[in-house]
């Protein structure tokens, strides 16, 4: 490993839940408002995972009153505190850009994985 | 001394204590050795001579050979000198990043990447004419001024050779050091390719950052 990329190697999560596209999925982020810290949860559809090293990256969809809202995250990123999988989906592509043109209930429709 | 010679290595991204993540350039800095110290009574100014990167004495000239054996110190092949009267260090010493620590403000100098013979939308952030409707003026320099002048102006700006110049960054925020393996690491970006030697100092014009509340 080169020293450059050995800089950020100890940041590295070593466990983290194990997800791909199409899971559907629960964040658990630290967010500071002012002072204080709380935990956020935000539960979606996982669409990417975006490889990269350190910054390494998920986008999680959801629909939040009838708008499709996308957020992602640095796998790696202490604010990110875990992961926890509700459903394997089974989906035959690794980025599910095509949901963002869908409407109504097609929209988060994904098989489940058996 | 919060001065020190090193290489850029690169850049990468690492997370801050906050979570927030962090651009850096990776710096190989030292161990510098100081090769001497010159004072106000013998050479007029007060400087501290640093010096980066053993060199093999073959290689050196005769005058350079006798000035090292003269400080009696190894030679190096990168040698610099920094301003000022820093008491806290004298020749023979190692300067390394253990001098810095996270939060510090620094300023950095080195050689620029060299971009050959650039157009003035390049070299001058030209805005260049239209692209369409036959404009006929796509990336050429436009007016030059006065049509009366019979020279031109110096220093008008033309096109010409861009890079491979000194520059100087200000203001860098170390973000940490590691001292087993001699790295800085800076926010933000530095002048140079990668590899390139680059002189870190105190930043001159530092000022504390605006708090974001």
């Amino acid at each position: 490993m080169d020293l450059v990329q050995s800089v950020g190697a100890a940041q590295k999560k070593k466990k983290f839940a194990e997800f791909a596209a199409g899971d559907t999925i629960k964040v658990h982020s630290r967010v500071t408002e002012g002072n204080k810290e709380r935990i956020q949860v935000f539960e979606g559809i996982v669409t990417e995972r975006k490889l990269g090293g350190l910054s390494e990256t998920f986008t999680v969809r959801r629909i939040a009153h009838g708008v499709g809202v996308e957020r992602s995250f640095l796998i790696h990123s202490p604010r990110v505190e875990k992961v926890d999988v509700l459903r394997r989906g089974l989906v035959r592509r690794a980025k599910l850009y095509y949901l963002q043109e869908r409407v109504g209930s097609k929209a988060t429709r994904i098989k489940e994985k058996k | 001394m919060k001065h020190i010679i090193g290489r850029k290595l690169g850049m990468t991204s690492i997370f801050a204590e906050n979570g927030e993540f962090v651009p850096v350039t990776v710096i190989a800095a030292g161990p510098c050795q100081v090769v001497e110290r010159k004072t106000k009574d013998a050479h007029g100014y007060d400087a501290v001579v640093l010096g980066f990167e053993d060199a093999k004495l073959k290689g050196l000239t005769k005058s350079l050979r006798g000035r090292f054996e003269k400080l009696s110190v190894a030679p190096k092949t990168v040698l610099h000198e920094f301003r000022g009267d820093h008491a806290d260090v004298k020749g023979g010493d190692l300067v390394t990043v253990s001098s810095f620590a996270a939060g510090d403000r620094v300023d950095v100098t080195g050689t620029s990447k060299g971009k050959g013979f650039a157009g003035i939308i390049k070299r001058w952030n030209g805005s260049g004419g239209g692209a369409s409707h036959g404009s006929m003026i796509h990336r050429q320099p436009a007016s030059n001024g006065d049509t009366n002048a019979a020279k031109t102006v110096k220093g008008s700006r033309r096109p010409g050779h861009l890079g491979v110049e000194r520059v100087t960054t200000l203001n860098l925020e170390v973000i940490s050091t590691d001292e087993e393996r001699n790295l800085l690491m800076l926010r933000g970006t530095i002048p140079g390719g990668k590899r390139s030697i680059v002189f870190v100092r105190p930043a001159v014009r530092a000022k504390r950052k605006a708090q974001v509340s």
